[in-house]
């Protein structure tokens, strides 16, 4: 019982990168199909369409950096890993907004960059309005991130 | 399949879509005042090639929409509905050219899903087990008639019907919006269509609901009815219809509710210019590309004859773009 504290808080590290690295890895997958053809017909679109493709790729980093974020505080990564049952479950909780909204939010955000990439492929000079709407639904991952991040270093201070 | 299948072929179809004519050009063509003019013009939006001619040129454009189709999708039994047409009528060309002694070259289309010289050696030598199931009975039917009566018409009814459908179930087949209501408006259309012409030339009862398909948003039994009842009952009918639209477009004629037919089909499709996802967006591309042949076939055939331009205007179909 003693490891399952340490056990969990990696788990929650676990789940973070992963889940949101398989969001973003579906996410720019779907994206680059839309940009494969786009490029096919007029290669000068290249540039614009790989932006919006790579918008759905921030979730994996915001994921990693929780999953780094939370080995360092759980000792993984050096120091001691000492870590209370109560603790682990706390830190598993705390990787879960990332885990969760990033998997979703990587997916949601390619359909929107696949649809801004139709648009800038019919109107090339539209491409600064074409960004804001999958960038809109990075504003839900960044959120996600944030709460784990507040949560994680707020679990550390706690006496449990 | 899943709408990722297609994310790929539907941002190709995108930028195909830039090229698509628009009601702008067509009115130029018609314009034009001759068909050389049209043809020049067509060049240089990249139809056809130096000494085509316009038959050669609307081939070659008819060719172009399923080599780009074939080169994004797979498997392209999912567009057999738009295929169906081409084989159904090769199968009338095939029980036809059986019927009569000689051959009749150029009288089999191409694009349909059956190769027509197997439909041609098929009829010749009376095998009806050598092609698809979906067309052995009507292709019996329509032979036996054929043989017995010599009345072409009817035969021509007994095809139509299975054609109409055949395409009306593949479309509901599809698991596609687009392709089902495809199916269903050229079932719908192609019924109100015989019933029309039946109606015109007093066909009775019994003949009207052999000729009529079945489909969900016509009552063929009541439509048979009133078509062959009087031409005032099968118009208030068709008035208590989804097709109401349409009635004084047959008022005028058959040809203009044809084109009533094709700007529905076009006014229903033009959604997909804004969906990224799934097999619609390229069903719809198939179709305006078809439109559009259609279109600038009617201009130039239209501008050969020395038609008036309101003339060749009123039969020009609506564009996709």
């Amino acid at each position: 019982m003693e490891n399952l504290g340490v056990f969990f808080a990696l788990a929650g590290a676990v789940c973070s990168a992963l889940m949101s690295g398989i969001g973003s890895a579906i996410g720019v997958g779907k994206a680059g199909q839309a940009a494969a053809g786009v490029v096919t017909d007029d290669p000068s679109k290249f540039s614009k369409v790989l932006i919006l493709q790579l918008l759905p790729g921030t979730q994996g980093i915001y994921g990693l950096l929780i999953a780094f974020i939370t080995l360092t505080q759980i000792g993984v990564m050096g120091g001691s890993s000492d870590i209370s049952f109560a603790k682990g479950l706390l830190y598993f909780a705390a990787c879960m907004p990332m885990a969760w909204v990033g998997l979703f939010s990587a997916v949601q955000q390619a359909n929107a960059a696949i649809s801004s990439i139709s648009l800038v492929n019919k109107k090339p000079d539209q491409f600064g309005k074409s960004m804001i709407f999958p960038a809109m639904v990075e504003t839900y991952a960044i959120l996600a991130l944030l709460v784990s991040i507040l949560s994680i270093f707020g679990i550390a201070s706690l006496n449990i | 399949m899943a709408d990722n299948g297609y994310i790929y072929a539907v941002a190709r179809i995108r930028s195909q879509e830039l090229h698509l004519l628009n009601a702008q050009f067509l009115e130029s063509l018609v314009s034009s005042g001759s068909e050389e003019a049209a043809l020049k013009m067509l060049a240089e939006k990249g139809w056809g090639s130096e000494g085509q001619n316009a038959e050669e040129i609307l081939t070659g454009e008819e060719q172009k929409i399923w080599d780009l189709i074939g080169e994004l999708v797979k498997d392209l039994s999912v567009f057999d509905v738009f295929r169906y047409e081409n084989d159904y009528h090769n199968l009338k060309a095939a029980i036809k050219e059986a019927c009569t002694a000689g051959t009749h070259p150029g009288i089999y289309m191409k694009g349909g899903t059956i190769d027509p010289s197997l439909l041609e050696t098929a009829m010749a030598e009376r095998s009806f087990e050598d092609i698809p199931q979906e067309m052995r009975a009507p292709a019996e039917e329509a032979m036996d008639v054929l043989l017995k009566t010599r009345d072409g018409q009817l035969c021509d009814c007994i095809i139509d019907r299975a054609a109409l459908t055949e395409i009306r179930k593949a479309g509901k087949a599809s698991k596609s919006d687009l392709l089902g209501l495809y199916g269903e408006l050229v079932c719908a259309t192609g019924d109100i269509k015989t019933a029309v012409r039946g109606s015109r030339t007093g066909k009775d009862k019994s003949f009207l609901l052999e000729a009529l398909a079945p489909c969900s948003t016509l009552d063929v039994t009541r439509l048979a009815e009133a078509a062959s009842d009087s031409s005032e009952a099968l118009n208030a009918y068709i008035a208590a219809t989804s097709y109401s639209d349409a009635l004084d477009e047959l008022k005028k004629s058959l040809s203009a509710f044809e084109c009533w037919c094709d700007n529905l089909l076009i006014e229903k499709i033009r959604p997909q210019l804004h969906n990224s996802f799934g097999l619609d967006p390229l069903a719809a591309f198939i179709l305006a590309r078809r439109m559009e042949i259609k279109s600038v076939r009617i201009i130039l055939t239209g501008l050969r004859n020395d038609m008036p331009g309101n003339v060749i205007r009123e039969r020009v179909r609506e564009t996709y773009v």
